[in-house]
């Protein structure tokens, strides 16, 4: 079973922040049963705390994600962004990032989470396949090139 | 050389530090170090120090500089960026007496 699926992708979103980035995203695990209706919230709180966006070469991203307990079924929403958007920058409190994808993890099992994690690090410092995502406006050619890298899982 | 201890740090959710964990583990059996890894979450810092007593702490999120322990920023583990600088500063600490 893959990770995303065209409901789950929101190509070339228009948004002023990273709150209305949440939110669109968070929309979408929530329609489509993913996440319990505190997932919104527990995530807006959380990225104020620690901040997801992460530096990364060429285009940069943010994982935007909150605690098990508000996961219903594990799912990845993902965002491609018509301008870039100021996330915080993990780890440094002084730094931004300007976000061009956003990835909203919804993850049930911490075990899943972390082999999901370690590919999706080989994303993110692979600047050609962003560019793909970046240019493409269609939900169902995105969700199977993010399938097509990431590892399938069984939810328990 | 004895074993050394790296505890990674992150914000709530564990998953980074974990992702981070198992990288630093990778790093140190390629350097010859011999490292015992453990993570705990931001809020639990101080109390993980007194208990597990690192000689490292790889920190995902900001943590407090007073803790009497070298803190090393481990996002680059996630972005790559500075992952090389990174590595060598962890491996230059870990083979300190």
């Amino acid at each position: 079973m893959g990770w995303t699926s065209p409901a789950l992708i929101e190509p070339w979103l228009q948004a002023a922040d990273s709150s209305q980035v949440i939110r669109a995203l968070g929309g979408l695990l929530l329609d489509q049963g993913y996440v319990r209706d505190t997932f919104i919230q527990a995530v807006l709180d959380r990225e104020k705390v620690f901040a997801t966006g992460l530096p990364t070469p060429v285009i940069q991203v943010a994982i935007p994600h909150a605690d098990v307990e508000h996961v219903l079924q594990s799912a990845i929403a993902v965002a491609s962004l018509r301008h870039p958007v100021e996330f915080g920058e993990m780890g440094n409190p002084e730094g931004t990032v300007q976000a061009r994808i956003v990835f909203m993890l919804a993850v049930k099992e911490s075990d899943s989470l972390v082999s999901l994690l370690q590919n999706l690090v080989g994303i993110f410092q692979d600047a050609d396949f962003l560019k793909r995502i970046l240019e493409s406006q269609d939900r169902t050619t995105i969700a199977e090139l993010f399938n097509a890298r990431l590892p399938s899982f069984q939810e328990a | 050389m004895v074993k050394k201890r790296v505890l990674v740090a992150c914000g709530t959710s564990i998953a980074t530090a974990t992702v981070a964990a198992s990288a630093v583990a990778d790093m140190a059996k390629s350097a010859g170090i011999d490292v015992e890894v453990a993570q705990c979450k931001a809020a639990e810092i101080h109390g993980k120090i007194q208990t597990f007593s690192p000689h490292v702490i790889i920190a995902m999120t900001p943590v407090p500089s007073d803790l009497g322990v070298p803190v090393f920023n481990g996002v680059p583990f996630l972005s790559g960026i500075g992952l090389d600088q990174l590595k060598s500063d962890l491996v230059e600490a870990l083979k300190k007496d």
